[in-house]
C-alpha cells in the first residue's frame, strides 16, 4: 500500500448533506480516492474535530455560532478550503429566511405553533445560537475554491478532486456546470 | 385599497387606454399614465391592460416591474424621490431626506400609514448644478434646504395638489456659464432645413462628412457614417424602394434625451432653451437619411419639459417646419413624437431605448444587427444624442468646413460640459474640444480640486496629477459630465455612490452584470463598514475584469470603471479603510448574534463569538 499523504476533511454547516450524498455518487471511484487520500473529519469517519489537513470541503452556509467555530477550525487546519454547493457559496435555501425577522421566526416556531417547550423559547447553551441572517461562508473565512451546483454532480466533484490532487488548477467542463 | 377607489381607477384606465388608441407599442406611456392616476399599477389594472391591448399578461407585468417610476405596490399620494447622485449627497441630500422623513413620520422607502406620502431615493435627476434636488410625483424640486422642506411638509400635510404648489419650488435655471458656437448665436427656425433643401440631401451628407462630427453621447461614432448606413439600409432603385431589411421600408430618426449618466445635465438645458435647434437637427437628419418618423425619447425625470416641448413642436408644425410638405417641399414629410421614459438608466443605451420606445422592458438587444439597419420596429433607425442633433443643425446651416475648423483633428466642434461638485459656478460650459481639465477648473472656480469624474460613473476619474489632459476623443472622451471633488472630499464616497448606482440600474438580463454589480457593491460596503482587507481589493480587481469582459452591454462593461480607476489612482482612498492585510469577515460576527441573545435571554460563553 502506497503512503497516503494527502488528508481531506469535509463537513456540512447549514446544508442538507445533499453535496455529501453527491460526493458518494463518485461510486467505485471512492476506492481510487482512498488510495490517494486519508480522511480526517468527515461524516464518514465520525471524527469530531478537524486536524491539520491539505484540503477541506465545506457544504452549507453559516447560520449559527457553532457553524463559525467549525468553519474557523477548518480554515485554520486546511491548506485549501473549498466551498461546495449553492448554500456554501451563496447561502442557498436556508438563506430564504433572511427576509424574515428573527423574532417572527422564533415566535412562529416556539409560541404560535404550540406543543414545543410549552410555548417558551429554549435557552439551553447546548443549542447553537442562530444569526439574524444566513451567510455564505466566504463572508466569514477566506475561501480558495468554489465548486458550484445544487448539488454539484459526482462527476464534477471527481473532476475537481482529481485536478486538485494532481496539482492542476481545477477546471470544470461546461457539461459539468450546467443542468439542462 | 377600498372598492370605490378601484372602480375609479378602472374608469380612468379605460380613458387612458382610449387616449393611447389601445396601441401595445404605447404600453410604457399607458403605464406611466396609470401610475400617475392611481399611484400604483395594481394586479387588476395589469389584467385589464393585457386584455385591452391583446398582449400576454406577463408582458404588461414585466414592463411594470422594470421601470423605477412604475410601481406594482402602492406609493404615497405624494411620492418624494430624492436625487441620489454624489453631488446631491455632497450638498447634504442624506440629511435632508431624513429631515423630511422625520417631519412627516415616515421611514425612507416606505409609505406612511395613511397612504399620504412615501419618501425614497432615486438615481441622479440631472439637477446637479442646483441640488439637492428631488422629484415630487414626477415634478422636479431644486435647491432644497430645510426651509423649503418645511414648506413642502406643510403642503403635503394639507393635501394641496402639486399643481397648486408655489412655482418657486419648481424653478430651474439653465446656468449657462460659457457659450460658444452652439449656445452663442441663435439659429433662425427653418434656416438649417432651408439650407438642406437648397443644397440637397446628398450634398448635406457630404457636409456632415466633412465636418467630422462625432456622436456626443460619449461613444463618438461618426455621425455621417451612421446616417449613410441608415440611408443605405433601404435600397432605392429607379424610384422603387427595395427593402433589404426585415421591417417596413421606412426609416426612423430618434433623439436620445434619456440623459441618465449621473452628473450630466446639458441635454436638459438644450431642450429647455434650444429645442428648436434640436428639432431642426432631427429634421435635417430626416431629410438626409429619408425618414418620415421621428421620436424624442425624454427621460422621465425631465417630464416638466414635456408641455413646453409639445408647444415647440406645435409651433413648428404651424410654421411648416414639421408635418407634410415641409417648407413647401412636396416630397418631404416628417414629424416628431415625444415618448417619456420612466426611470431606467439602461434606456440611454440605444437598443434598450428602442425596446422602450416599442413599449417593452429596456433590455439591450444583441448587436449586430445594429439599429441603423434594424431599429425601431425593425426599421433602419438613427439614434443620436440631443447635442449631436443640435450640432447637425449648425453644420447644415454653416457647412462642414466651418465646423471642422473648431476643436482638434479627431474631435471637431465644441462640447457642452455639465460642471458640478466643489466649484463656485456650477452649470453648462461650452468649449472647443481640446480644452484642458485645468482650464475648465479655473473657469468654474474649483476650490482646491483633487479629482474630477469625467463623463459620469462610467467615464474616467482624473486625478490632480493629470489636470493637463484634454477633453477630446484623442484623450478623455466624454458625454459631458464633469464632477469636481476638492481635497477635503473622500473619493471613496464617490466610488461607493457609483457602485450602488450601477447595482441599482443593472437591467438584470445578463449574469455578469446583474451579479457582478451586486457583488461589487457588497465588497465596497464591506470596506466602508471597516471590514475590508487586501484580499477584498484583489477580489474587486478580478470582478472588474469579469464585468468588463463578460457583460452584455456597456453598462456592465463600464460598471467597474470608478472602482478600478480610483484603485489605480488613489490607492490610499481604499487602503486607509482596510481593517488589515489578512482576511476579515464581512460582518460583525458577535453583533449578528445579538438578536438571538435577546430573544433567548442567553449570555453564556457559547452565545458569543
Amino acid at each position: 500500500m502506497t503512503e497516503r499523504q494527502i488528508r481531506l476533511a469535509t463537513c456540512s454547516l447549514a446544508g442538507c448533506f445533499g453535496c455529501h450524498m453527491s460526493f458518494l455518487d463518485i461510486d467505485e471511484r471512492l476506492f481510487d480516492l482512498v488510495e490517494l487520500i486519508e480522511f480526517d473529519r468527515t461524516p464518514l469517519t465520525d471524527i469530531k474535530h478537524c486536524g491539520p489537513c491539505d484540503v477541506g470541503i465545506v457544504e452549507g452556509g453559516v447560520c449559527n455560532a457553532e457553524n463559525v467555530h467549525v468553519l474557523k477550525e477548518f480554515r485554520k487546519n486546511c491548506k485549501v478550503l473549498v466551498a461546495i454547493g449553492a448554500c456554501a457559496i451563496n447561502g442557498g435555501l436556508p438563506s430564504l429566511r433572511n427576509n424574515i425577522d428573527l423574532w417572527d421566526c422564533f415566535q412562529e416556531v416556539y409560541q404560535y405553533e404550540g406543543g414545543l417547550e410549552g410555548g417558551v423559547v429554549p435557552n439551553d447553551p447546548e443549542l447553537p445560537l442562530p444569526f439574524d441572517k444566513v451567510h455564505p461562508i466566504y463572508e466569514v473565512v477566506k475561501v480558495d475554491y468554489f465548486l458550484p451546483g445544487c448539488p454539484p454532480s459526482g462527476d464534477a466533484i471527481w473532476r475537481f478532486l482529481t485536478d486538485l490532487l494532481a496539482g492542476r488548477e481545477p477546471k470544470l467542463e461546461y457539461e459539468q456546470l450546467h443542468f439542462d | 385599497m377600498d372598492q370605490p377607489e378601484l372602480s375609479d381607477c378602472a374608469q380612468q384606465l379605460t380613458q387612458i387606454l382610449t387616449r393611447h388608441g389601445r396601441d401595445a407599442s404605447r404600453l410604457l406611456q399607458i403605464l406611466r399614465d396609470v401610475q400617475d392616476a392611481c399611484h400604483v399599477i395594481s394586479a387588476q389594472a395589469i389584467d385589464l391592460i393585457a386584455v385591452h391591448l391583446a398582449v400576454p399578461r406577463v408582458n404588461v407585468e414585466g414592463v411594470a416591474g422594470f421601470y423605477s417610476f412604475l410601481s406594482t405596490r402602492p406609493v404615497g399620494e405624494y411620492q418624494v424621490l430624492f436625487s441620489g447622485n454624489i453631488t446631491d449627497q455632497m450638498l447634504g441630500q442624506d440629511e435632508l431626506m431624513q429631515y423630511l422623513c422625520n417631519k412627516l413620520w415616515v421611514e425612507p422607502g416606505k409609505v406612511s400609514e395613511d397612504g399620504l406620502v412615501s419618501i425614497a431615493g432615486t438615481s441622479c435627476t440631472g439637477m446637479c448644478d442646483q441640488g439637492p434636488a428631488a422629484l415630487v410625483n414626477g415634478w422636479v424640486l431644486t435647491n432644497l434646504d430645510r426651509n423649503r422642506l418645511d414648506l413642502i411638509g406643510e403642503l403635503i400635510r394639507s393635501r394641496k395638489p402639486v399643481a397648486e404648489w408655489p412655482p418657486m419650488l419648481f424653478e430651474t435655471a439653465d446656468n449657462i456659464r460659457r457659450a460658444d458656437m452652439l449656445l452663442g448665436d441663435a439659429l433662425a427656425p427653418g434656416a438649417a432645413i432651408g439650407a438642406v433643401l437648397a443644397r440637397g440631401a446628398r450634398e448635406t451628407l457630404a457636409e456632415m462628412d466633412k465636418s467630422n462630427l462625432r456622436g456626443r453621447g460619449g461613444a463618438g461614432f461618426k455621425t455621417a457614417s451612421k446616417w449613410s448606413f441608415c440611408h443605405a439600409a433601404i435600397v432605392e432603385e429607379e424610384g422603387h424602394v427595395i427593402c433589404d431589411v426585415g421591417g417596413p421600408p421606412e426609416r426612423v430618426i430618434v433623439c436620445n434625451a434619456d440623459e441618465g449618466e449621473p452628473g450630466t445635465f446639458k441635454d436638459r438645458v438644450l431642450l429647455n432653451s434650444y429645442a428648436d435647434l434640436v428639432f431642426e437637427g432631427m429634421t435635417v437628419g430626416a431629410r438626409v437619411v429619408g425618414a418620415s418618423k421621428g421620436f424624442l425619447y425624454l427621460r422621465g425625470e425631465y417630464r416638466y419639459l414635456l408641455n413646453r416641448l409639445e408647444g415647440v413642436l406645435k409651433r413648428r408644425r404651424e410654421a411648416g417646419l414639421l408635418g407634410n410638405a415641409i417648407l413647401g417641399q412636396a416630397d418631404f414629410s416628417f414629424d416628431i413624437e415625444i415618448h417619456l421614459g420612466a426611470g431606467a438608466y439602461i434606456c440611454g443605451e440605444e437598443s434598450a431605448l428602442i425596446e422602450s420606445l416599442e413599449g417593452k422592458r429596456g433590455r439591450p438587444r444583441n448587436r449586430p444587427p445594429f439599429p441603423v439597419t434594424h431599429g425601431y420596429q425593425g426599421r433602419p433607425t438613427v439614434v443620436d444624442n440631443v447635442e449631436t442633433f443640435a450640432c447637425a443643425a449648425k453644420i447644415a446651416e454653416k457647412g462642414g468646413a466651418w465646423f471642422a475648423a473648431m476643436g482638434t483633428a479627431q474631435s471637431t466642434g465644441t462640447k457642452l460640459l455639465s460642471v458640478s461638485g466643489d466649484v463656485a459656478s456650477p452649470g453648462i460650459y461650452e468649449y472647443p474640444f481640446g480644452v484642458t481639465v485645468r482650464q475648465v477648473l479655473a473657469d468654474c472656480g474649483a476650490e482646491d480640486p483633487y479629482a474630477v469624474q469625467i463623463s459620469g460613473p462610467s467615464g474616467t476619474c482624473v486625478s490632480w496629477k493629470e489636470f493637463d489632459r484634454c477633453i477630446a476623443f484623442e484623450d478623455i472622451p466624454t458625454a459631458g459630465a464633469f464632477m469636481v471633488f476638492s481635497r477635503k472630499r473622500d473619493v471613496f464616497d464617490a466610488v461607493r455612490n457609483f457602485t450602488h448606482f450601477f447595482a441599482h440600474e443593472s437591467c438584470g438580463f445578463c449574469t455578469p452584470c446583474r451579479v457582478g454589480t451586486a457583488l461589487q457593491q457588497k465588497i465596497i460596503d464591506k470596506i466602508h463598514g471597516g471590514h475590508g482587507t487586501l484580499s477584498d481589493l484583489e477580489e474587486l480587481k478580478r470582478l472588474g475584469h469579469l464585468l468588463k469582459t463578460m457583460s452584455h452591454c456597456g453598462l456592465g462593461s463600464s460598471a467597474a470603471n470608478p472602482v478600478l480607476d480610483v484603485l489605480a489612482k488613489f490607492p490610499d482612498a481604499f487602503e486607509h479603510k482596510l481593517a488589515g492585510l489578512a482576511f476579515e469577515p464581512a460582518f460583525d460576527l458577535d453583533g449578528a448574534l445579538e438578536t438571538a441573545r435577546k430573544i433567548t435571554g442567553r449570555d453564556d460563553e457559547w452565545a458569543h463569538l
